[in-house]
């Protein structure tokens, strides 16, 4: 690592990037978008490939394959969350390259893991020849592609504090196509205490520049029993709250409808009986 | 002579395809997979600017550029005629015609400007990226149905306006009993084939010759069109056909590019190579589909129509390719169906615009002309409170009236449907599906809240355009045999169909028949492969050549075993005696043996076990389908899910049913592409929006319902002697209409869909405002 | 231009020791300088699945790979799959159920299909579905290329009980 971030620093600018997996950077270069001068290949950085629980946190190192969550990594409803959003991320085959961090260092408004790394608080460390430095998710998303991260950065680790055992969770993804970019994507996650909903944390992506979570739908969930009409109040204040991608596809009226529809379906599951999305 | 073969043991039988091996293998032969040495590789400069007067190109940089042979822009082809069309087209459409580089104008982002050629492609690439274009921006023409602008001095962006008609219409209208009209657009898609386009040429000097591999679909026509333009003898062109990855109308027209690379090939003298990447292809390979029709149908009060009146603005793109009128013409003559339509009358605006040029995908003019007219069937059903199955069964030609002659001209040839039992077509499928308990089953779903509905569709196609096509059989003195066609296979399993027709005329197992497609120096007419003609012409000729060439070998045979020909059989490439199979025999190796030229044998007979066989057609045959379709549609998002659909068709008599049946949902799926998902997109500047594959959306397995295929052969065609009506096309044809009315019944919107593709978004829109209504 | 570098592939055994630009596509490399043209290009931004190989056992789309980057690894290509003239179950599958007609898109699914039969034998028929979703095909309507990949399966399945 250390001769990693040396290189980055290097490099950087001059025009240097770091390469992981490869499936958004290696396109956007066969498109010419991109020209970096130089990558820097952490493919076989070692010590960059940690995914572990350690002290109720899931650390997850930068070479960590989206494959890697195929199965369940954590026992808990973590575990259980990042293995049924996993399928939704492109196809098969991408998984086996493109990684956990290099999506979030990616920034694409419609990743999935960035949702997931906003909704759940995720801690970011990033290395650099400087030393290290810590964000909070929900300081690292800056703009549709764009993160708080130096160019002579290299994201290291991603950290995901485990869920309480009783953590339900839903996730609900709309596309044009199984494996296709989410137009609107919703992440809730709650316990049920006493019968009511409590610590709800309710993320929606797809629909803006950067995936967060959306207070007021939060608030409308907050102490209250779980079920339709609720969901759909929750529904309506995300809808309402977002300010909405609009493209030559998908206009702002409908981009508000869909993320309406996934944050109801992503509520609803999150309060099936069995807790866990069917995804 | 014996003209009563052995019965068929192949024809008919679903035998493994002989094109299959070297494919599942990585052996095959794509045009990207040859090389020759010291080729060069061609990367093209394309416009960025949708609508311009071109006042420069800087290629300064790009010349020096490492690896770089040579770069040309306009100037360097100013001497070369635009690229012609490949049948006669109107006068009017002329000067339309498309140049090998833009010349003075640039008419849409990604026209080919200059090429570079350099000793490798990534160079080239590179170099490309160094040449500057100055242009001066124009306003673009983007709405082929507002009032033309003009394209050039003294032309119209209107170049032709086509018009046909037969009946009273007026009248008609005036006296009828309702009228429906529908403003319906379909959207720009095209064919989009998994390999992109590609072309290498090689000049052998020693032989005054130019190669260019990669040829498909019209390989002759295309080696008249190049050699005209290089001003060369056809003699001195000779087109090579290796594997193709897939056709679909797009690939194998004649393209700037396919010029470009020969002339290269001839002015630099090295191997020129050419390969698209997946941008290029998606904004220069011919688009499709797009028009918009203001249609109207008079009918009585049973939902009889009296007459159906179309004014249609077809948005050809920039300039007028190979196809000229093409499309607008099969719109045009299709339209009708396989319903009476006493009295028609249509007109076509064929307007240029600032996109992609268009011109034919698979069933062009068909799959727009369905969607117009099964959506008038299901609103005259809406309108007169009637059962849609019964409307179209009110209008369906029978089968008593065939061949039906509809007063039109297509293709050159009159509309004169040859066969067909509809009616009978139509039973079959509702039985197949159960259509009674399938309503049953989707009311109870309704009233149970989900939006579930069903569409139907009935159409015509065309196939076995004539007028001739010709083979050549012939087994040399080791028995192998080798059928010459002037064929092409785009990957439909052409070889394999032919080699079933020729073994079983022949008496030789199929898999011993070497096929030859698509090599032009092989033979010297072929008819290549669209518009369903290959199983109808070249298999028609096939068979004849075949017949011919089992004549001749009976013949020397009934000869060498002192017997006469219709005593005589052949099985397995071995001719023995009908009544005495053990008795005395000779095989079709010995019997080309005694036919060499030094034979002893051989008398004043032409020498070589070699006959031609040759087809004559006057007319289209005119396979038919029904289609059937259920859609579930999400209430919040808007999104189609087709849950099952129904392929119904009758191809006359199929050769392969195996292929046929892939034929068919090859086809569906291309059509689910257009009704659902596939769309070129462009902004207000003329700028494509859909230059991947990640905006240009195809379906993959998961959007792919299970398909259901009935294949019937109840009204073989009688225009040949197999009764083949051709299969390419049937698949895909009225896709748009059928989910189009189911996505209508599923959603309480009776006519709601009027524009392709019915996206999420669309439908969401339509959901809305029918809730805003109140209804539903 | 930048400089060459020197890379060693491992393709279906066997060795190439090459000198390349290091900006050269895992496919490009494989079908240019190692002479395989199985593995074909369809999109060049991974979205089609054409180019898919095996890379240590795993489905990758090889055009979003610098050849560089698969040094020490094992790659698979369609042209190892057959032993030699016997073809693979899943070749013979193909050819039984129609499930190829132009044949470009075929060597992308073949591998794709080896790739996920060889790690999840037992896989279900639903997530089969899904990563068969992976790649297009334009001419099949892919009806013939899922019974091909079920059949194939059951057959593997056989075989390893």
């Amino acid at each position: 690592m250390a001769e990693a971030v040396r290189l980055l620093a290097e490099l950087a600018p001059h025009d240097g990037r770091i390469l992981a997996g490869g499936q958004s950077l290696v396109p956007i270069m066969a498109f010419r978008l991109a020209r970096p001068a130089h990558l820097i290949d952490i493919n076989t950085v070692a010590g960059l490939d940690v995914l572990t629980v350690r002290d109720e946190v899931l650390h997850i190192g930068a070479r960590v394959r989206h494959a890697a969550f195929h199965r369940l990594v954590q026992d808990g409803t973590l575990g259980a969350m990042l293995a049924a959003v996993v399928r939704h991320i492109a196809h098969y085959p991408i998984r086996f390259r493109g990684t956990f961090c290099g999506s979030l260092a990616h920034a694409d408004p419609a990743a999935e893991w960035c949702l997931v790394a906003v909704t759940l608080d995720a801690k970011l460390i990033a290395r650099s020849a400087r030393g290290k430095r810590r964000f909070a998710a929900r300081d690292f998303f800056q703009g549709a592609m764009a993160t708080a991260l130096a160019p002579d950065e290299l994201l290291a680790e991603t950290r995901l504090a485990i869920l309480p055992a009783d953590t339900r969770f839903g996730f609900e993804e709309f596309s044009r196509r199984a494996g296709d970019y989410a137009l609107a994507m919703a992440l809730a996650v709650l316990r049920i205490e006493g019968g009511v909903i409590a610590a709800p944390r309710i993320g929606v992506g797809g629909a803006e520049a950067m995936p967060r979570r959306i207070e007021a739908a939060e608030a409308a969930v907050s102490g209250r029993r779980p079920g339709e009409s609720v969901f759909r109040e929750a529904a309506a204040a995300a809808a309402a709250a977002i300010d909405p991608i609009e493209d030559a596809q998908t206009n702002a009226q409908y981009r508000r409808e869909l993320v309406g529809a996934m944050v109801y379906r992503a509520l609803t599951q999150a309060c099936m009986p069995d807790g866990r999305s069917r995804a | 002579m014996d003209s009563n073969p052995s019965p068929g043991r192949v024809l008919g039988r679903s035998v493994p395809r002989l094109e299959d091996r070297p494919l599942l293998t990585g052996r095959g032969q794509f045009v990207g997979d040859i090389a020759f040495p010291r080729q060069l590789h061609m990367r093209v400069v394309r416009s960025p600017y949708a609508h311009a007067a071109l006042r420069a190109v800087d290629i300064a940089a790009a010349l020096t550029a490492p690896g770089v042979i040579a770069v040309w822009t306009g100037a360097d082809i100013a001497g070369l005629p635009p690229i012609d069309f490949r049948d006669p087209a109107a006068e009017a459409l002329r000067p339309y015609r498309q140049s090998l580089l833009a010349q003075r104008w640039l008419r849409y982002v990604g026209e080919p400007v200059a090429a570079v050629f350099a000793t490798d492609a990534y160079l080239a690439e590179d170099a490309a990226d160094l040449v500057t274009i100055a242009a001066d921006e124009l306003a673009p023409v983007l709405a082929a149905d507002a009032p033309p602008a003009s394209y050039a001095p003294g032309q119209s962006t209107e170049a032709l306006v086509l018009r046909a008609s037969y009946g009273e219409v007026d009248t008609a209208f005036a006296s009828a009993h309702a009228v429906v009209a529908l403003d319906l657009t379909i959207g720009r898609h095209s064919g989009v084939p998994i390999e992109t386009r590609g072309a290498l040429a090689r000049y052998d000097p020693s032989r005054d010759v130019v190669e260019l591999y990669g040829a498909t679909k019209v390989p002759h026509r295309n080696r008249d069109g190049l050699a005209r333009m290089l001003g060369r003898s056809t003699t001195a062109v000779v087109l090579k056909e290796g594997n193709t990855g897939g056709g679909f109308g797009v690939r194998g027209e004649l393209y700037p590019e396919d010029f470009l690379v020969c002339l290269a090939a001839m002015r630099l003298e090295r191997p020129v190579k050419w390969i698209e990447d997946r941008r290029e292809h998606l904004m220069a390979a011919n688009h499709s589909r797009q028009q918009r029709h203001h249609a109207r149908v008079a009918v009585d009060a049973e939902g009889r129509v009296l007459a159906l009146d179309d004014e249609f603005f077809l948005d050809q793109g920039a300039y007028v390719r190979t196809h000229g009128a093409r499309v607008a013409e099969l719109t045009i003559g299709m339209l009708p169906g396989p319903y009476r339509i006493p009295a028609y009358r249509a007109v076509c605006h064929f307007r240029l615009t600032n996109r992609t040029p268009a011109a034919t995908y698979r069933a062009p003019g068909r799959f727009e002309g369905s969607f117009v007219r099964e959506r008038l069937l299901d609103a005259i059903a809406d309108r007169l409170g009637l059962d849609r199955v019964t409307v179209r069964r009110r209008n369906l030609i029978t089968a008593a009236e065939m061949p039906f002659c509809r007063p039109l001209s297509v293709l050159g040839t009159e509309v004169i449907y040859d066969s067909g039992d509809y009616p009978l077509l139509l039973d079959k499928a509702l039985a197949h599906i159960g259509w009674d308990r399938l309503q049953a089953e989707l009311r109870q779903r309704r009233s149970a809240g989900e939006l579930v509905g069903a569409g139907i569709g009935i159409f015509v196609e065309k196939g076995g355009l004539g007028p001739l096509d010709g083979t050549r059989v012939s087994i040399d003195a080791t028995g192998a045999v080798e059928l010459v066609t002037g064929g092409s296979s785009v990957g439909q399993g052409i070889a394999t169909a032919m080699a079933q027709i020729c073994g079983d005329a022949l008496g030789v197992d199929y898999r011993r028949v070497r096929v030859v497609l698509g090599q032009t120096d092989r033979i010297q007419y072929g008819i290549g492969a669209h518009a369903s003609r290959a199983s109808v012409m070249t298999g028609s000729a096939t068979h004849a050549a075949s017949l011919r060439l089992r004549v001749k070998a009976l013949e020397m045979a009934a000869s060498l075993l002192q017997t006469t020909p219709d005593r005589l059989d052949i099985v397995d490439g071995v001719v023995i005696h009908r009544d005495r199979p053990g008795g005395a025999s000779i095989s079709l190796a010995e019997i080309a043996q005694h036919l060499a030229p030094d034979s002893p044998t051989l008398g004043d007979r032409d020498p070589g076990l070699t006959a031609e066989g040759w087809f004559r057609t006057a007319h289209m045959t005119y396979p038919y389908g029904v289609q059937i379709g259920v859609v579930r549609v999400d209430a919040d998002t808007g999104q189609v899910t087709v849950e099952r659909f129904l392929i119904a068709y009758d191809v006359g008599r199929a050769i392969n049913p195996m292929l046929v049946e892939g034929q068919l949902v090859g086809g569906f799926v291309q059509g689910l592409g257009g009704a659902l998902f596939e769309e070129f997109l462009y902004d207000d500047r003329g700028e494509p929006l859909s230059v991947t594959l990640a905006d240009y959306l195809m379906p993959t397995v998961r959007e792919t319902p299970p398909v259901e295929v009935l294949v019937t052969e109840d009204a073989p065609s009688p225009l040949n002697p197999l009764g083949i009506k051709g299969v390419g096309e049937g698949g895909i044809t009225p896709v748009g209409a059928v989910i189009a009315a189911a996505i209508d019944e599923a959603i309480g919107v009776p006519g709601g869909v009027t524009q392709l593709p019915a996206t999420p978004q669309r439908v969401k829109a339509l959901l809305r405002a029918s809730r805003n209504l109140g209804s539903v | 231009m930048s400089e060459l570098a020197n890379v060693t592939l491992v393709i279906n055994g066997q060795t190439y020791t090459l000198q390349l630009e290091p900006r050269r596509t895992l496919v490009d490399v494989i079908r240019e300088e190692c002479g395989l043209t199985g593995t074909h290009a369809g999109c060049e931004h991974g979205v089609c699945g054409a180019c898919t190989v095996l890379l240590d056992g795993d489905p990758v789309r090889a055009c979003l790979m610098f050849a560089v980057q698969a040094q020490g690894s094992a790659i698979r290509t369609v042209e190892g799959l057959a032993d030699g003239e016997t073809l693979h179950p899943l070749q013979r599958a193909f050819m039984a159920h129609h499930g190829l007609q132009c044949g470009f898109c075929t060597p992308g699914f073949l591998m794709l299909a080896t790739g996920v039969l060889e790690r999840e034998p037992d896989i279900s028929d639903e997530l089969l579905l899904e990563v068969l979703a992976s790649n297009l095909c334009r001419c099949t309507g892919y009806q013939g290329i899922v019974a091909a990949v079920r059949a194939a399966a059951a057959e593997l399945r056989r075989a390893e009980a």
